[in-house]
């Protein structure tokens, strides 16, 4: 019996088909090689979660030396591009118009309570509260010069005013807390979410409309040989995209890698076999391009972006919410990327999320395998 | 007046379709409805629940109160005792926790002497942005630990700064998620929409049949554009209620220049749609090729990160993303009720990308169909 | 020496969500040695029943027996030896002509000598040598089927599954195809070959027919068309008016189906009755009645109980159109090309008020430019395509306002209702208020779309499609209708009727242009356009057209005849020169 068990030549057969339609789809391409790249700069320039240079001003209404000192040692940091105002209806204007992320006003008796022993001369700052991380980042850069600038004038007068306590921060990983060093590898989570899932989860579908279902079921395909024909080229593919984007960033965009080939191969395996079993899954379940582009994009990519860790906290969403991150993939995968570029091939650090990763895996690719039938109705 | 019955029935026809089968009816809406429950409490910056881990050699009172002050708020909730330096380390690496403390054996004893004493503080470089507002918290709790011992010793401080925060007292971070979201949510649902209709029609035949009509190339495409934005506006309506009625987000600006903001904005993203739907043949391209749009579109709106933070040339790059300059007309009027002149200047871009992309769709179209 | 090779036994398959089933225990067999036929209108069971013969389903009940095997339990076992081609080919549009014959091959391990072997043979039996390195994509309707059929060729099948191999396709591949299937026969292959079109089951050895998932008869064609013997007349020379003719001879009481034949009538009539008197009719002086071959598609018809009334209510409701002998259709110079291939090379023709002008020709002819370019959807490269006097280019609205256009593919919108779709169409030809309200109404009685009024049109079956295309193409009252093979894959009494309507609004002075494959529609033609290779070839009456062809071997062609000697002798003198 020619026909019967698996065929080595047959898989080959059809992976090569798999593999000449998505060379030959101009859509295809740019979501597997033009979108990456694109998205790796963007993440590599455009996200930047550390304020740089923050935009603020300041009106001095002491006009006093010591309001002057204070106001000197703003305009002299880096971190802040400090703009002089006249009256306070201007600061607010600028500050509604989103000129200015915030602005320090020394009020008229700030010289004259400073010098007071017994007083203490309130300095206000407001922060522009629409932009939420960005006016964390104004009260802590105000709160440092300030810190500074009352420290030097301490000294300055032969006063001793030291902090009793100091806390030093030191970064484990990621030293310079550059946040690109974390969002580049989490955005490669989304780059391997949209190949594997919203990519996946046309071609299935795709062959059913087309009717070129009915002729390869009709001939001696086995059910193992047709789905492996779909995850093996999009993996090879997902694999390329991977090792694209990790040189792109380790070498283009400096992100630092620190871990071996091996462990990222292992990780980013059993991550696309789970997002391509997803794809696949949603392909098989609706056999329509339409709806298989729309469920994977609510049910991989979304997810993928907003509740994996890559920019928001897991932990400090709702008990509910973090709940439901245990089921989504990219969650595993960002947290042990993140791992992979910062700390190195932990293994002892890496194992739960490869864990995750191969259940969910093993689930996803199980599912596909389940609803993948060789029969018409 | 023919020419509006005609663009009239265009309309009710593209209406009935979208919402007269209950799966693309469940499509434009459940996603929305969805997107709204999850994401204002998933889309967070602040921190909340993380984990610390505590090294503590010192067992004088004033270390002991001090770690009693690190753990009482609700930033830290899940605390985990280590004894050594390499364990310190390791609930680092394993995020078991997401900073450690390290308080040396001679802390109280410098304290009470005067001299300055060291706190070491570890920090998770892998999650560095969550790491860094972790640190805030601890900092800002030392400082009242700090000011309080000074007040009780007698001692002022020259100076203080007293911080207010405008438009978002408390920094939730729900206030400015919200009215992000009324920009993004809107943005996926209008132009995956226009860009997928026009591509369907094509496949199914029915593009030539309206092309065959009285209706010229431009009514067809207002018939696309009225729906499209129809269903914008319902859309960023609901998001808008649920913002204010259930997360209690203060409205304070004009909902006539939020809704008039609205309308060029959803004008511009249906102009893209058509654009992306008049270069495209299938389904697939269509969709692949507004999602290729949209991806890096959203990231650079200012709503991931702020457009200030990138680098010069971006910034002026991002120019033509309308979603940019609708995020910050969302935000400005909700949160800062911006004035009717800074809307006005926000617009302007939005009709130049309007005018552009809706009339190189126009064009498009002609030669499509020569 | 002819050997069973399926046999099925009662079979029933139900889909979920249908009323009825699909298939209602039919049985019967198919064998070597002949072409079996299976014929039957859209949802018939046709696919069903070839699914299920493959094994691509699971019957609800009775039995399936394929080459000796349970086909759907041990599908392993027949698959190497079946060979199937689905509807539309089942071909990768985006892999050449030889990247799909390598992946059918490695499918089916034809590998070593034997694939170089196969190979060679099928693409010197499909003539498509020439391009295998195409797409298979950019290939003719008629390449697509003979490369589906080399497809399903690999590895020498006992048993060939056919389904609709002929649909969209120029009867000039037509006969190829039939020629090698019948080759297949002689070598011992088993063939089914599923058809809705009845003059393709006239040609199979046997036939199955099926009608809404019963069988309706089983047996060759001739027992089929026996019955029917010495029932069917020609009405000759019958004079001016022939649609006239035809509706009143259909009114009559002994006549149960009867079709435009170029000049004459064919007509059927009950068992045991006489042919009526032709000026009863009031057909002119020399007319005369000449017996005819039963054909497949009058037996067919007959078992349905006779074709539709002759008379369209349309006809009525129709505002009557001076017959001023004016030209309202024009093509001069019409010439379209895309890059260096030209589609339509300087096509002349014009079409008088109330006549039905054809556009024949083979697949890829350059046929459907020519059309596109007369209804406004292609803007000619060169030359002017005018109707009603406007050029399209210029005064596109106005004009497009007079004319009403059905595609070739059902183009109505699937998700709406049949009333939605009714009153879009009204809408965007500006009918409005009580005009739209009495239209839609008329047109809903006219075309019996009572019941299905709020069912969306997706759910309909091919032939109220049809009539809803039809009478929103026409909601507008247009004076000139164009056609894109209208009734493609459409059932003869569906056919039949929507020609009545033809005929009823040409009475009215309507102008009616029309795509078709189908050489019994081309009949109904006033005068009919031969396209080949962008080129006009014939212009003429169908008569005309038929004699032209006339010669000593074939005294009395059929339009098919003339339409496969037109063109390659047309063909011929090319590569001659």
């Amino acid at each position: 019996m020619k026909s019967a068990g698996f065929s080595l030549r047959r898989l080959k057969a059809l992976c090569w088909k798999e593999t000449l339609q998505i060379f030959r789809d101009p859509s295809s391409n740019l979501i597997a090689f033009g979108l990456p790249m694109v998205m790796m700069f963007i993440y590599g320039f455009g996200l930047n979660l550390d304020s740089s240079r923050l935009r603020i001003g300041v009106l001095d209404e002491a006009m006093g030396t010591e309001s002057h000192g204070f106001s000197a040692a703003l305009q002299a940091s880096p971190s802040l591009e400090v703009h002089r105002y006249e009256t306070r209806d201007e600061l607010a204007q600028d500050l509604v118009d989103s000129q200015i992320r915030g602005f320090v006003i020394i009020p008229p008796d700030f010289s004259r309570r400073v010098k007071n022993p017994a007083d203490t001369a309130p300095v206000q700052v407001v922060t522009d509260g629409s932009e939420p991380n960005t006016a964390h980042f104004v009260e802590a850069y105000v709160n440092g010069i300030w810190q500074t600038w009352q420290l030097q004038r301490s000294e300055d007068r032969g006063e001793k005013l030291e902090p009793e306590i100091v806390m030093t921060p030191r970064y484990w990983f990621n030293p310079s807390a550059d946040s690109r060093n974390f969002l580049i590898p989490g955005s490669i989570t989304v780059i391997m979410t949209v190949i594997g899932a919203l990519l996946t989860s046309l071609v299935v579908a795709r062959e059913w409309e087309r009717g070129t279902m009915e002729a390869l079921l009709a001939s001696p395909v086995t059910r193992a040989e047709l789905m492996l024909s779909k995850v093996l080229p999009y993996y090879a593919l997902g694999m390329f995209s991977l090792l694209l984007c990790v040189a792109t960033a380790h070498w283009l965009l400096k992100v630092p890698f620190r871990a071996d080939l091996l462990a990222l191969i292992v990780v980013g395996t059993f991550f696309l076999l789970s997002v391509l079993g997803i794809g696949l899954a949603i392909s098989t379940a609706t056999r329509n391009q339409f709806n298989a582009a729309q469920a994977a994009l609510n049910a991989a990519f979304l997810p993928a972006t907003m509740l994996s860790g890559f920019i928001y906290e897991i932990s400090s969403m709702p008990a509910p919410i973090r709940a439901f991150t245990h089921v989504i993939p990219a969650r595993y995968f960002v947290s042990a990327i993140q791992t992979l570029f910062q700390a190195g091939s932990l293994w002892h650090v890496l194992w739960p999320d490869i864990f995750a990763l191969i259940i969910s895996a093993a689930f996803f690719l199980g599912l596909t395998a389940r609803l993948t039938r060789r029969r018409m109705d | 007046m023919s020419f509006f019955l005609r663009i009239r029935s265009l309309v009710i026809k593209e209406l009935q379709s979208l919402f007269g089968d209950p799966s693309s009816r469940a499509l434009l809406i459940m996603p929305v409805i969805l997107q709204t429950i999850l994401f204002p409490w998933a889309a967070t910056m602040e921190v909340k629940n993380a984990s610390m881990a505590i090294y503590n050699r010192d067992l004088g009172v004033a270390s002991t109160e001090l770690v009693q002050r690190f753990t009482s708020g609700a930033a830290f909730t899940d605390i985990v005792v280590v004894h050594s330096e390499a364990e310190m380390a390791d609930a680092i690496e394993t995020r078991r926790a997401m900073l450690a403390i390290s308080i040396p054996d001679d802390f109280s004893q410098k304290l009470a002497i005067g001299e300055t004493s060291p706190i070491q503080v570890l920090l998770d470089g892998r999650r560095s942005n969550g790491a860094q507002i972790a640190f805030g918290y601890l900092q800002e709790i030392l400082e009242i630990y700090l000011k309080d011992r000074a007040e009780s010793a007698g001692h002022h401080l020259p100076s203080e700064l007293v911080v207010r925060h405008w438009f978002n007292k408390n920094l939730d971070y729900q206030h400015f998620i919200l009215p992000n979201l009324v920009a993004i949510i809107t943005t996926i649902g209008s132009l995956v929409l226009t860009a997928l209709s026009v591509a369907r029609e094509r496949e199914q035949g029915t593009f030539d049949q309206l092309m065959v009509s009285p209706l010229n190339p431009e009514m067809v495409m207002i018939g696309k554009a009225v729906p499209a934005m129809i269903v914008a506006f319902f859309q960023a309506t609901i998001i808008l209620c649920a913002a204010v009625f259930l997360y209690h987000v203060p409205f304070r600006g004009s909902l006539f220049l939020l809704y008039t903001g609205m309308f060029f904005y959803s004008l511009s993203l249906v102009g893209i749609g058509l654009l992306i739907s008049s270069l495209s043949s299938t389904q697939q391209q269509a969709f692949l090729g507004a999602f290729s749009f949209m991806m890096p579109a959203i990231m650079l709106s200012g709503f991931a990160a702020p457009v200030e933070n990138m680098p010069y040339w971006l910034q002026v790059a991002t120019w033509p993303n309308p979603i940019r300059h609708f995020v910050e007309i969302v935000k400005g009027v909700f949160l800062k009720d911006a004035p009717p002149d800074r809307v006005i200047a926000l617009l302007f871009p939005l009709v130049v990308i309007s005018i552009f992309t809706l009339g190189s769709a126009a064009i498009m179209f002609r030669r499509k169909t020569t | 020496m002819s050997e069973v090779v399926v046999s099925f036994e009662n079979v029933t398959k139900t889909f979920p969500g249908m009323e009825s089933p699909a298939l209602d225990a039919v049985s019967g067999e198919f064998r070597t040695g002949l072409i079996t036929g299976l014929a039957g209108p859209d949802g018939a069971g046709k696919t069903t029943l070839l699914r299920l013969v493959a094994g691509l389903m699971e019957p609800d009940s009775g039995t399936v027996r394929t080459l000796g095997f349970d086909p759907f339990a041990d599908s392993a076992a027949i698959r190497g030896d079946v060979g199937y081609m689905p509807q539309k080919f089942g071909l990768y549009e985006d892999l050449s002509v030889q990247e799909n014959l390598n992946l059918h091959a490695d499918l089916r391990h034809v590998i070593g000598e034997a694939r170089r072997e196969s190979f060679e043979r099928l693409l010197e039996f499909t003539d498509l040598k020439a391009f295998t390195d195409r797409l298979a994509g950019k290939l003719s309707g008629g390449m697509k089927q003979k490369l589906g059929l080399a497809c399903a060729l690999l590895g020498e099948p006992k048993l060939l599954l056919l389904d609709e191999p002929g649909v969209g396709v120029d009867p000039i591949s037509r006969r190829e195809l039939w020629r090698m299937v019948e080759d297949l026969v002689d070598r011992g292959i088993a063939v089914v070959w599923s058809t809705a079109y009845l003059d393709e089951a006239e040609l199979c050895g046997t036939t199955l027919v099926l009608n809404e998932g019963t069988k309706l008869f089983s047996g060759t064609p001739a027992e089929i068309s026996d019955p029917l013997k010495g029932r069917c007349f020609h009405l000759r020379q019958p004079g001016e008016g022939k649609r006239r003719l035809l509706t009143d001879a259909l009114l009559r009481p002994e006549v149960t189906d009867g079709t435009i034949q170029g000049h004459n009538l064919r007509l059927t009539f009950r068992p045991s009755t006489k042919p009526f008197e032709p000026d009863e009719i009031g057909a002119g002086s020399e007319a005369n009645w000449s017996p005819v071959k039963p054909r497949f598609e009058d037996a067919f018809i007959d078992m349905l109980g006779g074709g539709p009334p002759g008379e369209s209510p349309l006809t009525a409701r129709t505002e009557a159109i001076p017959l001023d002998g004016k030209t309202v259709i024009e093509a001069r110079g019409l010439t379209k090309k895309f890059g260096n291939f030209t589609a339509t090379d300087h096509v002349d023709f014009d079409v008088k008020r109330g006549e039905i002008f054809g556009l024949l020709g083979p697949n890829g002819a350059g046929k459907s430019t020519t059309f596109k370019m007369m209804c406004g959807l292609l803007v000619p490269t060169e030359g002017t395509a005018t109707v009603v006097g406007l050029d399209l280019r210029h005064s596109a609205s106005q004009a497009r306002q007079r004319l009403g256009y059905m595609a070739q593919k059902f183009s109505l919108y699937g998700n709406l209702t049949v009333v939605q779709n009714l009153v879009f169409f009204a809408g965007i030809y500006g009918l409005h208020g009580k005009r739209q309200r009495e239209r839609i109404e008329d047109m809903t009685e006219i075309f019996h779309l009572e019941p299905f009024l709020i069912t969306p049109t997706e759910s309909l079956s091919l032939g109220y499609k049809q009539r809803l295309a039809l009478a929103c193409s026409l909601m507008h009252g247009p004076d000139i209708l164009f056609l894109d093979e209208p009734t493609s894959g459409v059932d003869p009494v569906t056919r039949r009727e929507f020609w009545t309507h033809i005929n009823g609004l040409v009475e009215r002075g309507v102008t009616i242009m029309v795509t078709t494959h189908f050489m019994d529609e081309a009949e109904y033609c006033d005068r009919i356009g031969l396209v080949f290779r962008g080129q006009l070839i014939a212009n003429g009456t169908p008569d005309e057209l038929k004699q032209s062809v006339a010669d000593d071997s074939n005294p009395d062609p059929t339009m098919e005849d003339a339409f496969v000697s037109l063109v390659t002798r047309r063909e011929e003198a090319a590569t001659e020169t």
